[in-house]
């Protein structure tokens, strides 16, 4: 059985088909990065996961995505309750200007919890969970702006953590960081798959080759081509494919 | 030769750049000077007219009185000394036009005393002063110098200065009074105020909700249907406003509370504050579409609702903005003139409750200004308070400049 599966998944922003026949399953507790060039449907695909294209006009969705086999774009289905389900971190880190405290505590007050202890131990755990906590923990009172970008993208990873989703996806997660931020933050990535199936995107071929175990490559909107991140990446069956991870054209 | 040319008109341009924008400026601060000058004359005078004096008897212990006192005094309701730290006397009034109060029935009736003791053309006129005040133990007499004696039996009473306390916690304000004016412009000031705050407490929560609605609820169809017609709004004339009240709102209220008249604080605060809608929308609804959108995007994909998201984090994130809209808002509201004018019901008393008239600041300027004689006392208080709005507006506009360029600090 599949934590993810998606059939035949079509999407359009208006009149531009972005999303062409996506069908990918992806097993629990396994990391899967999508690589593909610019424009070529993989952050798109990332946010049906979780919903977040509805924020966008004017898009349609064809096919069904299952998470858990339970059809997320169903009618009756409870958006936040997906969104709880199913965490996500940005490409750029995006805390809320709020304490470093309420940022990881903010997931858990807006699900209706309200027992301080309670918080107080999720909230540690979580950035125990990221990485986060022994640079953190003297000052949980302070802003999260006064955090560098890199533990800020930690620090928005333990707040996705905080309320326990099952999924984490990630858009380019270490794009706007630095190698020692991006370093920590793969092998977080590593950490987390014991508990957590993740899906990443990235541009970066050897973030995808380190921590993935699956690569799907992306290419206008199609998959090209879907398979254990070894094979992609020692012996891709498709030309494109090919050409992208040695550095061709993308 | 053309080269040429071109430098000579940069040259008058640049020289034009610079005169419009000193000259505006020099207009500025010339137009400060004048009211600050207009509006300091008016402490350190005494409150009466020059060449008369408030005189008493002399075994009479009280030294001075301020305006106040006097205005209740001749008013009739301080009938006794001791009320302004004097001994236990009844008041007696003396007023030049009714010396004759003080003859004796039979002086009065018969022509010829009256002559006698007042002269062909007045001129015993200072003397019998004199005996008047001389007699009556707790007389208050107010005269103008040149009817003092030489040899003047009684005693001149000091008539305090206006100084700036008097002015700011005055509890009235009789600027044409006689003997003395008074000003005191709490009552004004108090006006303002609570037309003023009542006005923001009525327009925040509506502006900010036609805020948010608009911002983050409406279709954008909607949206751009509303948002022209409520930056319409700000361009009626307020004259219009103030129409619309006298006609509409005043009406209303006086129906609605059953009141005798229904120019009240109440109706300025109502007109007020659908003036100061469009300011709160706008900026408010600006602050609100500037939150990021990945601020936004966090939020949801935490689970939390859009109304979890707009109140939690798309309100805070621009409360410096809707902030910066409610202040401005209060801004126009504390300088309004014409529409207030039009609906409160102009009375310079305290207001106790939201259903009396009250006067404003601007209000009272705009009323009086064309009865005060010019370089007169009335005059220059009213200058005064103009001098006054200026340094509230001032500091209006200066916190909204503070809290803006905080936001912008945090933006960044």
């Amino acid at each position: 059985m599949y934590k993810i599966e998606s059939k035949d998944v079509n999407l359009y922003y208006g009149e531009h088909h972005a999303l062409k026949n996506i069908s990918l399953q992806m097993k629990a507790n396994t990391v899967t990065a999508l690589i593909g060039p610019s424009g070529c449907g993989k952050s798109t695909y990332l946010r049906l996961l979780n919903r977040m294209n509805d924020l966008i006009e004017n898009v349609r969705i064809e096919g069904t995505v299952l998470i858990d086999n339970k059809d997320i774009y169903a009618r009756g289905i409870k958006i936040d309750e997906l969104r709880k389900k199913v965490g996500m971190v940005f490409q750029k880190p995006n805390p809320f200007p709020k304490t470093i405290f309420e940022n990881v505590a903010y997931g858990l007050r807006v699900n209706g919890i309200s027992n301080k202890s309670y918080i107080e131990e999720r909230v540690t755990r979580s950035l125990q969970n990221a990485a986060l906590w022994e640079e953190v923990k003297d000052k949980l009172k302070k802003s999260a702006f006064e955090l560098s970008g890199g533990q800020q993208q930690r620090l928005c990873i333990a707040r996705a953590l905080a309320i326990e989703p099952s999924i984490v996806l990630m858009d380019e997660p270490a794009s706007a960081l630095d190698p020692i931020s991006t370093a920590k933050i793969e092998e977080l990535i590593y950490e987390l798959k014991d508990k957590y199936t993740i899906v990443i995107v990235t541009h970066n071929m050897q973030q995808a080759a380190r921590v993935s175990d699956r690569t799907a490559f992306f290419y206008i909107g199609e998959v090209v081509e879907y398979n254990d991140t070894k094979e992609i990446f020692t012996n891709p069956k498709n030309q494109r494919t090919q050409n992208y991870i040695t550095g061709r054209f993308g | 030769m053309k080269k040429i040319l071109s430098y000579i008109f940069g040259r008058i341009i640049t020289v034009l750049l610079y005169l419009s924008g000193s000259v505006t400026s020099i207009i500025v601060v010339l137009i400060v000077i004048f009211l600050f000058s207009e509006g300091s004359g008016l402490f350190g005078k005494k409150p009466t007219e020059e060449g008369f004096i408030m005189a008493v008897n002399k075994t009479n212990n009280v030294k001075h009185l301020d305006a106040e006192q006097i205005k209740l005094i001749f008013d009739g309701e301080i009938t006794n000394w001791k009320k302004v730290g004097g001994r236990n006397d009844s008041i007696i009034l003396f007023r030049m036009d009714n010396i004759t109060d003080f003859f004796t029935e039979e002086q009065r009736e018969n022509p010829d005393s009256v002559i006698k003791l007042l002269g062909e053309n007045y001129e015993r006129l200072p003397q019998c002063i004199s005996r008047v005040v001389e007699a009556n133990p707790g007389i208050i007499a107010f005269v103008g110098k040149k009817y003092i004696d030489k040899n003047f039996a009684g005693k001149e009473l000091k008539i305090d200065k206006i100084t700036i306390s008097d002015f700011l916690f005055g509890k009235l304000w009789f600027p044409t009074a006689h003997p003395v004016a008074v000003f005191g412009a709490l009552p004004l000031l108090l006006g303002t105020f609570w037309v003023s705050i009542f006005a923001i407490l009525f327009a925040l929560p509506l502006g900010l909700a036609t805020a948010i609605y608009m911002a983050e609820v409406a279709h954008p169809t909607v949206r751009n249907i509303l948002k022209p017609v409520i930056e319409l709004l700000a361009g009626i004339p307020s004259v219009v406003y103030g129409f619309f009240g006298l006609v509409v709102v005043v009406p209303f209220i006086q129906n609605t509370f059953n009141l005798p008249v229904g120019e009240t604080a109440l109706a300025g605060s109502i007109i007020l504050g659908i003036m100061a809608l469009p300011t709160i929308i706008t900026i408010s609804e600006d602050a609100i579409r500037t939150t990021p959108r990945s601020m936004k995007e966090a939020s949801l994909a935490l689970g939390a609702t859009h109304w979890q998201t707009i109140f939690k984090v798309i309100l805070p994130y621009s409360s410096s903005g809707i902030t910066a809209g409610a202040i401005l808002g209060i801004g126009r509201a504390i300088g309004e003139t014409m529409a207030v004018l039009m609906v409160t019901g102009n009375a310079a008393v305290i207001p106790h409750t939201l259903l009396e008239p009250v006067r404003t600041i601007p209000a009272t300027i705009a009323a009086e200004l064309g009865e005060a004689s010019q370089g007169g006392l009335h005059y220059e208080a009213l200058f005064t308070l103009g001098c006054i709005l200026f340094i509230i507006t001032m500091i209006v506009n200066l916190a909204v400049e503070i809290i803006s360029s905080r936001n912008k600090r945090v933006a960044s």
